[in-house]
């Protein structure tokens, strides 16, 4: 029974995390490469799970909804960012208010297109059900949710790794200045790199849709969860992204199945933790 | 900044200030309309309870013409964003600017607990359709509002009885969202659970703000014969579906609050809401003509099946009219209006006879349902009907009101490990 | 040589307090509410817009201060002054306690962990029942009784007692923000490395700046609680937090009287626009963005860019 209870646990902790690593990761970039807390973010995470379930009521295809869904998003991301956000560079307040600013006008007209239910995702046969394994249950969702993320946590690897735009953003990251005057097109990865956060974020909603659901007030729960990530791992680091959203999520689900007295805080216990040991988080930079 | 930016703030902002502050229109004589403030969060996280609250109010009003006595019904409504600072400030409004004859709405506890002393200070008469918060009614019992909703811990009491007489749960687990409603909600099926002979063996307390259900599922004693629930909402949504996810629909069965499987969050669910047993003071699918035809009425005019909130703000119009005709229209008498709130009796509401005990709590029907799925979509079947129900059940209201209210660690788990 | 932006602010309370006994209950209620949020607002703006720390959590403290006179006054009927006294020295001691976690991070980071030590506050406002009743709040604050003449529990005595504090706040951290320690605040928001060159304490005056803000954060939310009889987990949530932010953008970070003014008006616009439309959320939304895009230095900034 015990070791059921750790596996289980283990489960649900990573396959939380995984959600979380959509989330943050995205986040995590942004601030890498253009400086910019945006704190409409876990509005995309929204529009996503609301844009995908009306393209899976549609069409009834859930691959359809997570590249409808994300894309979407991205697009509006894209449209923040060449619009409004690109004069706010390092001007932390301006930032936090423009896209506090579009966070609740993103909120509003979600609520105005469609109405305050809460809704689930509905999944695809293949992707419901449970896989047994002797006394162990493993929802199928779950066990997608780890290996899309596991995939795609993969694939950003690689390309910041071994791509020539992998090696751009990764010189906007380290010193946008510099990597501008060596010929790299600076704003144009920015750009390329805020839709790719607003994609994953977005991808995440639609995904997150089917376990979390997807109802107004969404947003705002699920950006702490997101800040709490990336100050673990650190801002601007895609390994502190993965490191901190398995962290985050281990700690999160253990912390509430063993101390259920501190259920409101064992968010807040890596974070500070964190803080006490390396202000920056575990792979960040200032 | 340019000038014309500045000159359109300048304006803006005059008008920002200007417009409050401004008197109303007077509204004295006899033949003026009467004025009825309706507060509901008409923004926000709870917008679409707000909604649901508007339309049922609404569909009555609009069933006779929106005049009672002679006189036009005007209806103020007000958002409280479901927050009490909010709450109170729209009722100043109501009250001192609007001039209502009567203040009706409201659906969070503490929205409820929030206004009592503006209320009782203002001398307003004012009615609760939903919210439930058991003690409005009960230790601390407001002289000016007349609850027409129920109360939290009204149907779980003689729930928890037709568990003992129709079941052969005896253990029983409780899994609930951590506040008020949630430990009003196990607190009045322990009470008389227990009393019965029933044992609740673990209390989980899920805060507010959970999205991944799975570290208290797993936490569920599997030994149990079955788990008493209470969530709303999108909470109800995604515990039943994390439930069946961990094996649990079926293997261990679901007793819970009304509210889990209301039709607000029901047609949203799958078949993983399937054999959920509840008790509440009302099911869309209630067999009762007046329920017929409200269902019928309601679906035609918001375009979805009619929730418990819907019913509640429904019912709450009727009942405020019929006060309305019991004192000829003359509304401007506050106590008299009161009074008569205090006094209607319907005995064909849509969820059957309603009457007010001294304290101003609905006696009424509590239902118990179980989901099913009729002609493709789910529905709460009535499988019982347990009639007269007050908020003290069987007890004396002295006697019950000596016991405290119940919360988070009261009734104590004797039998918790 | 007293500035023109003092003389402005001392004549706008005063022109407040002639003008409150023609008001109706209402709009004296709406004045009365904008008096208290503006001494949170300024009290943001300090920490905002002089030492140039944003923070997503200030609700906490403002919270902190109204839970402890609600609980003090409901069950120990404590007076006034001892209830005041306590609600900002619980405010300040929780702002001393979170300084220590957050201003270690700077820029990106304090805005993140202010965020969630605000969350932390919200947690326990719901989790710590038997203090603060969790979801269902603390009702029944009663008005202070100061002995005065006239009763506190009429909205017209009551305005002049919040509008009085209102300007004390003011004056109190006009002194501060003059003084060698606020224009140490305002070097730091400048350029830290400066500060630090030159052999200032930074961290010291920036912990110092966030222990300020939030006692009188507090000192806001002890009027609060009086004002509405009722703390609930709905005075330290995210939303009051970030709204205490707009306030001082709107009226302009680093002037003091712009976030009064700002203050003022988001108190008068939320329930003026939610009359006419449910989507007042939405023009929140606008006149955020709005503010950034054609008022940067907000309102005041504006009028006085105009004015040299």
């Amino acid at each position: 029974m015990r070791a059921e209870f750790w596996i289980t646990q283990t489960f649900n902790g990573l396959s939380y995390g995984a959600l979380l690593f959509l989330l943050a990761s995205g986040l995590s970039l942004i601030f890498g490469v253009m400086r910019i807390v945006n704190l409409a973010h876990g509005s995309y995470f929204l529009l996503g799970g609301y844009i995908g379930l009306s393209v899976i009521w549609r069409t009834g295809s859930f691959p359809l909804a997570l590249l409808g869904g994300a894309a979407a998003v991205a697009l509006i991301g894209i449209g923040m960012e060449r619009l409004f956000l690109r004069r706010l560079a390092n001007q932390t307040l301006g930032q936090v208010l423009m896209t506090i600013g579009f966070a609740l006008i993103f909120q509003d007209l979600a609520l105005l297109i469609w109405g305050g239910d809460p809704y689930s995702l509905p999944l695809p046969a293949a992707l419901s059900g449970v896989l047994t394994v002797g006394e162990l249950r493993f929802p199928r969702y779950r066990l997608f949710i780890l290996a899309l993320a596991a995939l795609i946590g993969a694939a950003l690897w690689l390309a910041l790794d071994r791509t020539r735009v992998g090696a751009m953003i990764r010189a906007a990251v380290d010193d946008a200045e510099m990597a501008q005057g060596v010929g790299i097109r600076v704003p144009t990865v920015s750009m390329g790199v805020f839709a790719l956060g607003a994609f994953l974020a977005a991808l995440g909603g639609v995904i997150g849709g089917g376990f979390l659901g997807v109802y107004p007030g969404l947003d705002f729960e699920i950006l702490p969860y997101a800040f709490v990530v990336v100050i673990v791992g650190g801002l601007g680091s895609l390994p502190g992204a993965m490191v901190g959203s398995v962290l985050v999520g281990l700690l999160d689900n253990f912390g509430k199945a063993l101390f259920p007295e501190l259920a409101y805080f064992t968010l807040f216990a890596p974070m500070a933790l964190i803080l006490a040991l390396r202000p920056t988080g575990l792979f960040g930079r200032t | 900044m340019t000038r014309i930016t500045t000159r359109i703030l300048a304006l803006v902002l005059l008008a920002v200030f200007v417009v409050p502050l401004s008197a109303p229109p007077p509204t004295t004589a006899q033949g003026a309309p009467i004025k009825i403030g309706f507060l509901a969060p008409m923004s926000g996280a709870f917008a679409q309870v707000g909604k649901d609250m508007l339309n049922g109010t609404e569909l009555y009003l609009d069933e006779i013409g929106r005049q009672a006595a002679g006189r036009k019904i005007e209806l103020i409504v007000e958002d409280d964003e479901g927050t009490p600072a909010a709450a109170l400030t729209k009722s100043r409004k109501l009250v001192e600017q609007d001039k209502v004859h009567l203040l009706t709405g409201g659906q969070l506890a503490n929205v409820g607990y929030a206004l009592q002393p503006f209320i009782d200070g203002n001398g307003i008469p004012a009615t609760y359709p939903v919210i439930a918060a058991d003690d409005i009614t009960q230790r601390k019992p407001a002289k000016w509002i007349v609850r027409t909703g129920w109360s939290t811990s009204q149907p779980m009491h003689p729930f928890a009885e037709w568990t003992i007489k129709n079941t052969k749960y005896r253990k029983v687990a409780a899994v609930a969202m951590d506040y008020a409603f949630g430990y009003e909600t196990i607190g009045g099926f322990q009470h008389v659970f227990e009393e019965q002979g029933g044992q609740i063996v673990q209390k989980i307390w899920v805060p507010l703000n959970t999205n991944d259900f799975a570290p208290f599922v797993a936490q569920i004693r599997r030994d149990a014969d079955a788990v008493l629930v209470l969530f709303t909402g999108r909470l109800a949504l995604q515990f039943v579906k994390q439930y069946q996810e961990a094996g649990l629909q079926g293997k261990l069965p679901i007793l819970s609050g009304g509210t889990t499987t209301d039709e607000s969050v029901l047609p949203q669910m799958g078949d993983e809401a399937l054999g959920v047993i509840s008790a509440l003071h009302y099911s869309q699918a209630l067999d009762l003509p007046a329920n017929q035809k409200f269902s019928k009425a309601f679906e035609a005019k918001a375009g979805k099946i009619s929730s418990y909130y819907s019913e509640a703000t429904y019912t709450n119009m009727r009942w405020i009219v019929e006060a309305i005709k019991a004192v000829s229209g003359k509304v401007e008498d506050r106590a008299g209006l009161l009074a008569a709130l205090r006094k209607v009796d319907i005995k064909d509401t849509a969820r059957g006879p309603i009457s007010i005990d001294a304290y101003g709590n609905p006696i009424q029907n509590i239902y118990v349902r179980k989901v099913e799925r009729v002609g493709g979509r789910l529905q709460n079947t009535v499988i019982a009907t347990i009639p007269n129900v007050s908020q003290f059940w069987t007890y004396k209201p002295e006697d019950y009101l000596k016991r405290p209210l119940y919360t988070r660690d009261y009734p104590p788990c004797k039998h918790c490990q | 040589m007293i500035p023109r932006r003092v003389l402005a602010g001392l004549g706008a309370a005063a022109l407040a307090g002639l003008v409150a006994p023609a008001l109706s209950a209402y709009p004296l209620t709406l004045l009365t509410q904008a008096a208290i949020i503006a001494i949170l607002a300024m009290s943001l703006d300090v920490l905002l817009g002089y030492t140039g720390l944003p923070s997503l959590g200030h609700a906490a403290y403002f919270g902190i201060a109204a839970y402890a006179v609600g609980i003090l006054t409901t069950e120990y009927q404590c007076a006034f002054l001892t209830c005041l006294v306590s609600g900002v020295a619980l405010a300040a001691l929780t702002a001393a306690v979170f300084g220590l976690l957050a201003i270690r991070a700077s820029g990106t980071y304090f805005l993140m962990i202010t965020l969630a030590l605000g969350m932390v506050v919200w947690g326990l406002a719901f989790r710590w029942v038997s203090m603060t009743k969790g979801d269902n709040g603390i009702a029944g604050v009663p008005r202070p009784e100061l002995g005065l003449p006239w009763s506190l529990s009429a909205p017209l005595p009551f305005f002049y007692f919040a509008l009085a504090a209102a300007v004390a706040a003011w004056a109190v951290l006009g002194l501060l923000v003059r003084s060698p320690f606020g224009m140490g605040l305002q070097g730091i928001r400048e350029s830290e490395s400066r500060m630090r060159a030159l052999g200032y304490n930074v961290w010291l005056h920036k912990y110092l700046a966030f222990v300020i803000a939030g006692a009188f954060a507090g000192f806001a939310g002890v009027f609060w609680a009086y004002y509405n009889g009722f703390v609930s987990p709905a005075d330290v949530q995210l939303v009051t937090s970030v709204e205490t932010l707009l306030m001082v953008a709107l009226g302009g970070p680093g002037t003091l009287a712009g976030p009064a003014l700002g203050a003022t008006i988001i108190v008068f616009l939320k329930n003026f626009v939610s009359v006419y439309t449910k989507r007042w959320l939405l023009i929140l939304g606008a006149v955020y963005i709005g503010v950034i895009l054609f008022a940067p230095r907000g309102v005041l900034g504006a009028l006085r860019r105009r004015s040299t």
